[in-house]
C-alpha cells in the first residue's frame, strides 16, 4: 500500500513535534526514519497509526485521503504497529493473544485460528507453538507473533518502533529477513530507529527528522557521515576503545556458583582490574544480569568466593559492597535507579550520605546546581526526576556518582538513548576508568560491547565464557556465541550449568 | 502546572460541598431534620467552655496518631495496626501504674514512667507488626489487623481477669487510679490536660520537621516512593521502615497514655475509641502532609463531639458525624484522583 503524508502538523504546547512533513511511501518500499530522540518520529508514527490526530495535514493510503481515529481504525485501513515493548498480555496463550484484537462474534474460532496462526509462522520460519504462554516467550519472539497477528488482521503496512532494541543478534537477522520477504509481497514497511547500521542495512530509502522537520531523505548506496550530519546538524566521531594496561584487581571471583528461577551458573572464576571495562553479552536471561547481581552483593552466591580489593566479602550485602566503592546502576532509571516525586537536589543529598541530623539546604541546592551545570542535566535543583527526559535521567545517575569508586555496574548504560546521549554517557564512564575505577556492564547491543569493552564475558544459557579479548572478536563470532554456536572450544575451560 | 493550587482547593471544597449534601440526603430519607441536626452539631461541638474543651480532649489523642501514621505514610507503608497500639500504650500505662501507685515514689514521677510505659508498650505493638512485615513477608496491613483482635481480646481479658475490680468484673472498666495519679487538669471538673495538649502539638511539629529537613525524613520519602532506587542509593530500606513503625508506635502508645492518665484515670475496654481509624482517616485527607493535620483533626474531634447530642436532642444515632467524615474522606480521596487524572500530574512536595 502506497502511503502518501502531505504536510503534517503537530504542537504540543510550545513543542512543534512536526512541523509540515510530506512524505511519499511507495508499496513495497522499507522506508527507514531516523531521528535522534524527541525529533519527532514518534509523534508521526501516533499520527499515522491513529493514537493521535494531526493539527494540520492530511494522510492519504493508496492515492485516497483518509482521517484514521483511531489504531482500531488504522488496522481497519491496514496499518498496524509494532510498538518497542510488545503490547501483549504475558499470561495468556498466544493464540488467545492472537485472536484478541479480532472483531467478531461472542465465542472466538480457537481452533480456526490456531491452524491459521500455524500457516501464517510457517511461512516465515517462526517456531511458535499457538498454545504456549507469551511470558515463555523471548522478546524477539514475542516481537514476531505481534508481526503474525498484524498480518492476520490484514496489515499491508507495518510501523515497526525502534524492534531492535533487547533483541539478540540471530533474532534481529530473523526480523530483516521477514521483513524483506513482507516487502517483496507489497507490505509496506516503515522502521523507525536511531541505529544508523540497521537502517543502512535493511532500508531502501531512508527519511531523517531533526526537531519535527523533515530534514533530508536519501536512497542506497547510503553514506554514514551524512546521516549523521543531517540528524545532528554537525559531525559527530566515536571515541575508540581504551586499551589501557589494567591495574591491580579489584574485583576477583573464585569459582562462584549461582542460582536463579529458571537457571545456574556454575564455577565462574574471574578477575577485574582497576581501569578496565568488562563487557557481558548474551540474549536477554542468559544470566548476565544474575551475574551482574552478584558482583554487586545484590544476588548471593550459593558457592564460591567473592573478593573486593582482595577481602573477602562473599555473602555479604550491597550496602557493605556499597561502602567499598562499588555503585551499580540498574536499567530501569525511574524503577530502580531514581526516585520518582523526589527533586534532583534531594537526590543529591540522598546519595552524597553526609552525617549530621538537619539537612544543610543551601549547601545541597549549591552541589546541586554545580553537578547539574558539569553533567549538562536539562533541569533545574527543584525538578523532580520523572520531569527528566531519559538521557537526562541517565546524565542524573551518573552525576550521582561519588568519588573515589573501585567499581561501576551497570545494566544497558545507554538502552533507549540517542547517539549523543550515548557517547556522553561513555566518555563519562572512559574518565572514571582512566581514574582506575573498573566497569562491568550488559548490553544488548554488540556493537556496543565491542566498542567499549576491553574484555567480553558471553552468557548463553547460564554458560558462562572465559573472558574475551575485545578486540580479536568480531559482531559475527560474538553473535553466534549469543546465539549458543561455537562454544566447543571453551570446553576445556568453562563448565556446562 | 503552577495554576494547580487553587484548582485543588477548588476541588476540595466540591468535596466538602458534596459530603454535606449526601449526609444530608441520608438526614432527610431517615426523616430527620437537616438543619436542626447540623445546628446541634455546631453547638454541641462549641456551644460551651465545656464542649470545647471536650473537643481538645478528643483531639490530643486524634492529632498524635495522625502524628505517628504521617511517617508510615511516607514510608510507604499502611499501619492498620494503630487502634491495637493506641490499645497496648494504654495497657502498659495501666500496668506501670498499678505497680508503683503504692510504691510511696513522687506522683508526678509514677505519671511520667507510666506514661513513657506506655509509649513503649504502643513501640512494642508496632514493632511486632514491622518485623512481620520486613522478616515474615506478611502484609502489614494484614499483620495490623490480626494484632488489633490481639491487642482488644487482650484489654478485655486484663479488665475482667486479672485487673478486675474488686468484686464484680464490670463493662466500666479497672479500678480508677486515685486522683493523685491523674494528669493535672484545666479544672477540676475538665478532662482536659494542659500537658496533654503540648505533648501533641509538640508531636505534630516533631515530625512535621522531621520530614521536611532531616536526613531522616527524605530517606523516609525515599522509601516510600521507590524502595528499590533508595536501597541502591546506599538507604537502608527496612531499618527505615521498622522506625518509622516504631515511632509511630511510640505516638499512638503516648495517645494512649493519654487515654488513661488524664481522660478515663483507668482502663476501659474502648480505651482506644477509634481514634486509630480516624487518624488514618485524618492522615488521608490531608495527603499526609503534616502542615494540615492539626486543624483538620481538630474538625474531625468537633464532629465527633458535637454528634453526642443527637441521640440526646433529636434521637438520632451519633454516628452520622461517621457518615459524614467517611464521604468526606472518600470525596477528597477521589477530588485527588480527579486532579491527576484530567489536570496531569503534580506531587504535592
Amino acid at each position: 500500500m502506497r502511503v502518501d503524508l502531505r504536510d503534517i502538523y503537530k504542537t504540543f504546547g510550545q513543542v512543534h513535534a512536526n512541523a509540515g512533513i510530506s512524505l511519499v511511501i511507495p508499496s513495497s518500499t522499507i522506508q527507514g526514519i531516523l531521528g535522534e530522540n524527541g525529533a519527532g518520529k514518534s509523534t508521526l508514527m501516533k499520527i499515522l497509526s491513529g493514537f493521535i490526530l494531526p493539527d494540520n495535514g492530511e494522510i492519504a493510503l493508496d492515492g485516497t485521503a483518509v482521517v484514521i481515529h483511531s489504531p482500531a481504525d488504522a488496522i481497519r485501513r491496514g496499518i498496524g504497529m509494532l510498538h518497542q515493548d510488545p503490547l501483549d498480555f504475558p499470561p495468556m496463550k498466544l493464540v488467545d493473544n492472537f485472536i484478541l484484537g479480532r472483531e467478531g462474534s461472542l465465542f472466538p474460532d480457537r481452533r480456526g485460528a490456531a491452524r491459521e496462526f500455524r500457516e501464517l509462522a510457517s511461512q516465515f520460519g517462526f517456531a511458535l507453538d499457538p498454545d504456549a504462554y507469551v511470558d515463555t516467550l523471548t522478546v524477539g519472539e514475542r516481537q514476531q507473533l505481534e508481526i503474525l497477528r498484524l498480518l492476520w488482521l490484514g496489515a499491508r503496512v507495518l510501523i515497526l518502533d525502534e524492534p531492535t532494541t533487547g533483541i539478540s543478534q540471530p533474532q534481529k537477522e530473523k526480523l530483516f529477513a521477514t521483513l524483506k520477504t513482507l516487502a517483496s509481497r507489497g507490505v509496506t514497511i516503515i522502521f523507525v530507529s536511531h541505529k544508523l547500521e540497521d537502517v543502512e542495512y535493511l532500508c531502501s530509502q531512508v527519511a531523517v527528522l531533526r526537531q519535527g522537520k523533515l530534514v533530508g531523505t536519501a536512497s542506497p548506496p547510503y553514506e554514514t557521515r551524512s546521516f549523521v550530519q543531517m540528524m545532528f546538524g554537525r559531525e559527530v566521531s566515536f571515541g575508540g576503545r581504551r586499551s589501557g594496561v589494567a591495574g591491580r584487581p579489584i574485583l576477583s571471583l573464585e569459582r562462584v556458583c549461582l542460582e536463579g528461577v529458571r537457571l545456574q551458573i556454575q564455577d565462574v572464576t574471574l578477575d577485574v582490574h582497576a581501569g578496565e571495562v568488562i563487557g557481558l553479552a548474551g540474549m536477554e536471561g542468559s544470566g548476565q544480569a544474575m551475574f551482574l547481581s552478584a558482583c554487586g552483593g545484590l544476588a548471593r552466591p550459593v558457592a564460591g568466593k567473592i573478593g573486593l580489593d582482595s577481602r573477602n566479602v562473599t555473602g555479604q550485602s550491597h550496602h557493605s559492597f556499597k561502602r567499598q566503592g562499588v555503585v551499580y546502576l540498574p536499567a530501569a532509571r525511574l524503577e530502580r535507579g531514581l526516585v520518582p516525586g523526589l527533586t534532583l537536589t534531594e537526590h543529591f543529598v540522598l546519595s552524597e550520605g553526609a552525617g549530621g541530623f538537619f539537612i544543610d539546604r543551601r549547601a545541597a541546592a549549591g552541589l546541586a546546581a554545580e553537578r547539574i551545570q558539569t553533567f549538562n542535566i536539562k533541569g533545574t535543583p527543584t525538578s523532580t526526576v520523572e520531569s527528566l527526559s531519559g538521557g537526562n535521567q541517565q546524565r542524573m545517575l551518573l552525576a550521582l556518582l561519588r568519588t573515589p569508586l573501585s567499581l561501576i555496574l551497570l545494566e544497558h548504560p545507554t538502552r533507549g538513548l540517542d547517539i549523543e546521549s550515548t557517547m556522553y554517557v561513555w566518555a563519562k564512564l572512559k574518565e572514571r576508568c582512566a581514574q582506575g575505577t573498573a566497569i562491568v556492564f550488559i548490553s544488548a547491543d554488540l556493537d556496543e560491547i565491542l566498542q567499549y569493552s576491553d574484555r567480553v564475558v558471553v552468557f548463553f544459557t547460564g554458560r558462562v565464557s572465559p573472558s574475551l579479548a575485545a578486540e580479536s572478536l568480531s559482531v559475527a563470532e560474538l553473535g553466534e556465541l549469543i546465539g549458543g554456536k561455537g562454544w566447543e572450544r571453551f570446553a576445556g575451560e568453562a563448565a556446562r550449568a | 502546572m503552577r495554576k494547580a493550587r487553587p484548582l485543588s482547593a477548588l476541588l476540595q471544597l466540591a468535596a466538602v460541598v458534596v459530603a454535606l449534601a449526601l449526609t444530608t440526603a441520608v438526614l432527610v430519607v431517615t426523616k430527620a431534620p437537616p438543619f436542626q441536626a447540623y445546628k446541634n452539631i455546631v453547638l454541641g461541638a462549641v456551644g460551651s467552655w465545656d464542649e470545647i474543651s471536650n473537643v481538645l480532649v478528643s483531639w490530643v489523642p486524634l492529632l498524635l496518631v495522625t502524628a505517628g501514621l504521617i511517617l508510615t505514610f511516607t514510608v510507604g507503608l499502611w499501619n492498620i495496626g494503630i487502634e491495637g497500639q493506641i490499645i497496648l500504650g494504654a495497657i502498659f500505662t495501666t500496668w506501670a501504674l498499678r505497680l508503683l501507685q503504692s510504691s510511696g515514689m513522687h506522683p508526678a514521677f509514677i505519671i511520667t514512667a507510666s506514661i513513657l510505659a506506655g509509649m513503649v508498650g504502643g513501640a512494642l505493638w508496632a514493632v511486632l507488626a514491622g518485623a512481620l512485615k520486613a522478616f515474615g513477608g506478611v502484609n502489614e496491613i494484614f499483620g495490623g489487623l490480626g494484632l488489633n483482635f490481639v491487642a482488644t481480646a487482650l484489654n478485655l481479658w486484663l479488665i475482667f481477669g486479672p485487673w478486675k475490680r474488686p468484686g464484680v468484673a464490670s463493662m466500666s472498666g479497672t479500678m480508677p487510679f486515685p486522683r493523685a495519679l491523674w494528669l493535672p487538669t484545666l479544672t477540676a471538673q475538665s478532662r482536659l490536660s494542659p500537658s496533654a495538649l503540648i505533648i501533641a502539638i509538640v508531636a505534630i511539629l516533631v515530625v512535621y520537621f522531621l520530614i521536611r529537613g532531616t536526613y531522616f525524613g527524605l530517606r523516609l520519602k525515599a522509601v516510600g516512593r521507590n524502595a528499590n532506587a533508595a536501597y541502591l542509593l546506599g538507604v537502608p530500606t527496612w531499618q527505615y521502615m521498622m522506625a518509622s513503625f516504631a515511632l509511630c508506635g511510640v505516638f499512638a502508645g503516648l495517645a494512649g497514655a493519654i487515654q488513661v492518665t488524664s481522660v478515663y484515670n483507668r482502663l476501659i475496654p474502648a480505651i482506644s475509641s477509634g481514634y486509630g481509624y480516624m487518624g488514618l482517616m485524618v492522615a488521608m485527607i490531608v495527603n499526609y502532609q503534616a502542615a494540615l493535620a492539626a486543624p483538620v483533626a481538630l474538625f474531625f474531634a468537633a464532629l465527633n463531639v458535637g454528634s453526642i447530642q443527637l441521640p440526646i436532642v433529636l434521637k438520632l444515632d451519633s454516628s452520622l458525624a461517621g457518615v459524614l467524615q467517611g464521604s468526606l474522606v472518600l470525596l477528597v480521596i477521589l477530588g485527588q484522583g480527579v486532579r491527576q487524572r484530567f489536570f496531569g500530574k503534580e506531587r504535592p512536595s
